[in-house]
């Protein structure tokens, strides 16, 4: 639903003391939007012969479906299909063109499973088709394709919906503004009518189906209209292409040997109440519901898809509020952090080890110092025992060489005395 | 903001059809505009101009009340945006109005950088909104519109040409704000000055290229007053918010010795000429040109510095949803590039300081190496001279023994011989 807009920026209140000029502000906005024109896409889905094109026909007072443009009942394929038609209508200076989307051979065949599908898609191809007009760098006029309103019509069976109806309108109703519609109306007596009404809508409620709500005003007498309206809901329609003659007065309606059901009475239908709804008063309000919350869901869920690619749910919730880019920022700002964290960590275990190395090779270098410094002591200590050693020997040596000497000249002189006392023993 | 442009896909087969009656979609203006109403508009007007000109006195006598505000100082260091936001209401019309001073601009001995925080601030509206209409989750009906709309720029009232930071400036703003030169202070210009310091200006203007908002002409309802106007640009206006007694009624005016200046006498200034233009007729087209126009230029300059392009090599149309997987990819690649990069770069650290370690340690194994060897060396030469010395021992002992038998052998011939002789003499 629109919310009113929230004062989120502060603001002071000023009264005027005379004539400004701002209060033309509507006009502008008024004529602007007449020189522009209005769009309106409308969906139509049924069953054939529920009256969907006779319905059309009179909510536009057009021949949008004729001979030479045939309704969806008398189109029906294989397969459902999904087809589209623009008209441009004029009113009043107004221009709108108008697309009615209507679904040939929807629920038609003998086994209808996924016959919702062709028509999920292509309400979703219209908002994707919005999506890449509106993200493109250049941007030119939008053309808004996107479905405004679907209408769904539901058979007079009197008793309650079908479970192909509850299936439908539940997958859809996140997706489009699902407005039911009980066809054919003029088969139920306003008893009948009323009865059927309530089940619809007790039904609609235990299966928690969200259909087009009005919104509040805050005009009392918008209110209480909008109230009826609620009450009335889902509306029973009846269409008629062809206008009799009932006393005096010329109307639309279906002629019956019993009397006439008149499409435009009251008492009769709901068809003035869906007209005045859909068309002259809240039809702008079924744009804005489109484009305010259907397509934002569409393209959130589009573009969270895009961008929590491969993040998971856990962390996806606290993204929403992004756009892509701006998480693709944040992801890349993370990744930076972590990345630095691990160059650090890397870095200390790096460190760490080196540093082990380093000890390591120092301890070595230590160790074969002082080894080295031991053998040293120990040869010096041996060179010196052998110098000790040798000292001592040569010292003997030398002494005993003297000796020696000694000896020899005592000998010799010995030997002399010998050789004298030789001579001299001879003489006795 | 929900577009309802008309279809322009001429090749869509689109049937005009006859209504057979009212339908009643003639009310969808009305629609729109009640929506809108409910809603309340905003605007935002920026106001450029010297310190002391008249901005804030022009501002009042526009919408008619007083905004407070402080009086400016002139020795501020640079240019301040000062933005205040007010909710009037004018009938049925509830109005968002904010105003933008620039306090201090004009001021400074160095006017080169007085236009920066101008346009700071304008890009930084768009930028705001540009983040709010790319979240995944946005509020676009409910986001109040800070882009500012309008740009009044005050001329000095020298009645000769516009001054060098007058140009300068409203080149810098024209391809991003509508802009509308005011004369200030117009009661000091005489009529005919003032006509060629208006031909002056706008010659000064167009002969720089500064593109001023013009006012639309296509709109048949505006056409004709909005052409005579652009002929009266720019508006010579004076301001004031006191009442002065002219004749029997009280207006706004400005009371001299020589006169009473009244601000909406047309044949004074231009004040209602501005007021009209702005406020009464064309204030949605303002809105409306910020958007379409400005915007879209600040949003697709933006889009294509980060890379966003319409189409692939190929010419085909690329979705968001390719555009926004392709651009993930990228970066997804990207990030995974910078982790290879570094780890790669750690790898080679750690190569590096392996290599200088191990090189250390080779270089401590030959000198362990080399010191055994020196060892062994010594060892050996150690082991020479011992044997030498043994030897020599050996070779002394041995000369020793020799010596010491041969001394044995001739003591013993020696004592035989003493026997003999006395042997001798006994007999």
């Amino acid at each position: 639903m629109i919310e009113r807009p929230e004062t989120a920026v502060p603001s002071i209140a000023r009264n005027l003391e005379g004539y400004v000029g701002f209060a033309n502000l509507p006009n502008q906005v008024y004529r602007k939007s007449v020189k522009r024109g209005f769009e309106f896409t409308l969906m139509v889905v049924g069953e054939s012969g529920l009256g969907k094109s006779t319905l059309i026909n009179s909510l536009f007072l057009t021949d949008l479906y004729s001979k030479d443009y045939p309704g969806p009942s008398q189109r029906i394929k294989k397969t459902v299909q999904v087809e589209q038609s623009k008209v441009l209508i004029k009113e009043g200076g107004v221009q709108l063109t108008l697309t009615i989307v209507d679904t040939p051979g929807f629920g038609d065949a003998v086994d209808n499973s996924n016959c919702w599908q062709p028509v999920i898609n292509y309400i979703d191809s219209k908002c994707e088709d919005f999506l890449n007009a509106e993200s493109r760098v250049n941007r030119r006029l939008m053309p808004d394709n996107r479905v405004h309103c679907c209408l769904y019509f539901i058979a007079p069976s009197g008793h309650g919906l079908k479970p192909l109806d509850i299936e439908f309108m539940k997958r859809l109703h996140d997706k489009v503004n699902v407005i039911p519609l009980i066809a054919k109306a003029d088969t139920l007596t306003p008893e009948e009518c009323q009865l059927f009404k309530k089940q619809i809508m007790k039904e609609i409620q235990e299966h928690k189906i969200k259909i087009y709500e009005f919104p509040d005003t805050e005009d009392d007498e918008d209110s209480k209209l909008i109230r009826r309206i609620k009450e009335k809901m889902p509306l029973a329609v009846v269409g008629s292409n062809v206008v009799i003659e009932v006393n005096g007065r010329k109307v639309r309606g279906r002629q019956y040997p019993w009397g006439v059901a008149e499409v435009e009475n009251g008492e009769h239908c709901d068809f003035t109440v869906l007209r005045n709804m859909l068309i002259r008063t809240h039809m702008q309000d079924l744009k804005d519901v489109t484009n305010n919350v259907h397509y934002e869901n569409y393209r959130s869920k589009k573009l969270a898809a895009v961008t929590c690619n491969g993040v998971d749910s856990s962390k996806a919730r606290g993204t929403l509020t992004k756009s892509p880019l701006a998480q693709m920022e944040e992801e890349r700002r993370e990744h930076v952090m972590k990345m630095k964290k691990m160059e650090t960590e890397m870095e200390q275990v790096f460190d760490m080890k080196v540093k082990e190395k380093k000890q390591k090779l120092k301890d070595s270098e230590a160790e074969l110092e002082r080894r080295h410094e031991q053998m040293k002591k120990n040869l010096d200590a041996q060179y010196k025992e052998l110098d000790e050693k040798r000292r001592v020997y040569e010292d003997e040596k030398v002494n005993w060489e003297a000796q020696q000497r000694i000896l020899e000249q005592q000998k010799l002189d010995a030997s002399k005395t010998m050789e004298k006392n030789k001579k001299k023993g001879k003489i006795f | 903001m929900a577009t309802t442009e008309i279809d322009i896909f001429a090749n869509e087969e689109k049937r005009s059809l006859e209504l057979a009656g009212h339908v009643g979609f003639d009310s969808l203006p009305d629609q729109l505009v009640s929506k809108a109403v409910s809603q309340g508009f905003c605007f935002n007007i920026l106001c450029v101009g010297e310190t002391g000109i008249g901005k804030s006195t022009l501002i009042n006598t526009l919408f008619n009340t007083t905004f407070e505000s402080d009086e400016a100082s002139h020795y501020l260091q640079d240019v301040h945006l000062r933005p205040k936001t007010y909710d009037l209401q004018e009938s049925n019309v509830n109005l968002k109005l904010t105003i933008v001073d620039t306090v201090g601009f004009g001021d400074q001995i160095n006017k080169e950088e007085s236009y920066k925080p101008i346009v700071d601030y304008i890009d930084t509206q768009f930028e705001n909104f540009l983040q709010e209409e790319m979240k995944i989750k946005r509020s676009l009906h409910n986001y109040h519109d800070s882009r500012i709309h309008i740009c009044l720029y005050f001329i000095a009232p020298t009645g000769h040409s516009l001054k060098s930071l007058d140009l300068v400036t409203m080149k810098k703003l024209d391809s991003k704000v509508n802009i509308i030169p005011v004369i200030a202070k117009a009661d000091t210009i005489s009529k005919s000055e003032l006509h060629k310091f208006k031909i002056k200006i706008m010659s000064e203007l167009v002969s720089n290229g500064v593109q001023i908002y013009q006012f639309p002409t296509e709109d048949e309802a505006v056409t004709e007053i909005n052409s005579t106007m652009n002929a009266h640009l720019p508006f010579a206006v004076i301001g004031s918010v006191e009442q002065v007694k002219v004749g029997n009624k009280m207006v706004r005016a400005r009371l001299y010795p020589w006169g009473s200046v009244q601000v909406e006498n047309e044949s004074h200034c231009d004040f209602v000429k501005l007021r009209e233009m702005l406020l009464r007729v064309n204030i949605e087209d303002l809105r409306e040109q910020t958007h379409a126009r400005h915007y879209e230029l600040y949003r697709r300059c933006k889009l294509e510095e980060m890379g966003f392009k319409d189409t692939d090599p190929d010419s085909q149309p690329f979705s968001l949803q390719q555009t926004y997987e392709t651009k993930r990819k990228e970066f997804l690649v990207e990030l995974q590039r910078k982790e290879e990069e570094m780890r790669q770069m750690f790898v080679n650290k750690v190569k590096e300081t392996e290599a200088e370690l191990k090189e250390k340690e080779r270089e401590l194994h030959e000198r362990f190496e080399q010191l055994k060897r020196m060892h062994h060396d010594e060892k050996r030469n150690l082991e020479e001279k011992r044997r030498e010395l043994e030897e020599e021992m050996n070779s002394f002992n041995r000369r020793k023994v020799a010596a010491e038998t041969l001394m044995g052998q001739a003591l013993q011939s020696c004592s035989q011989q003493p026997f003999k002789k006395d042997k001798d003499k006994k007999k």
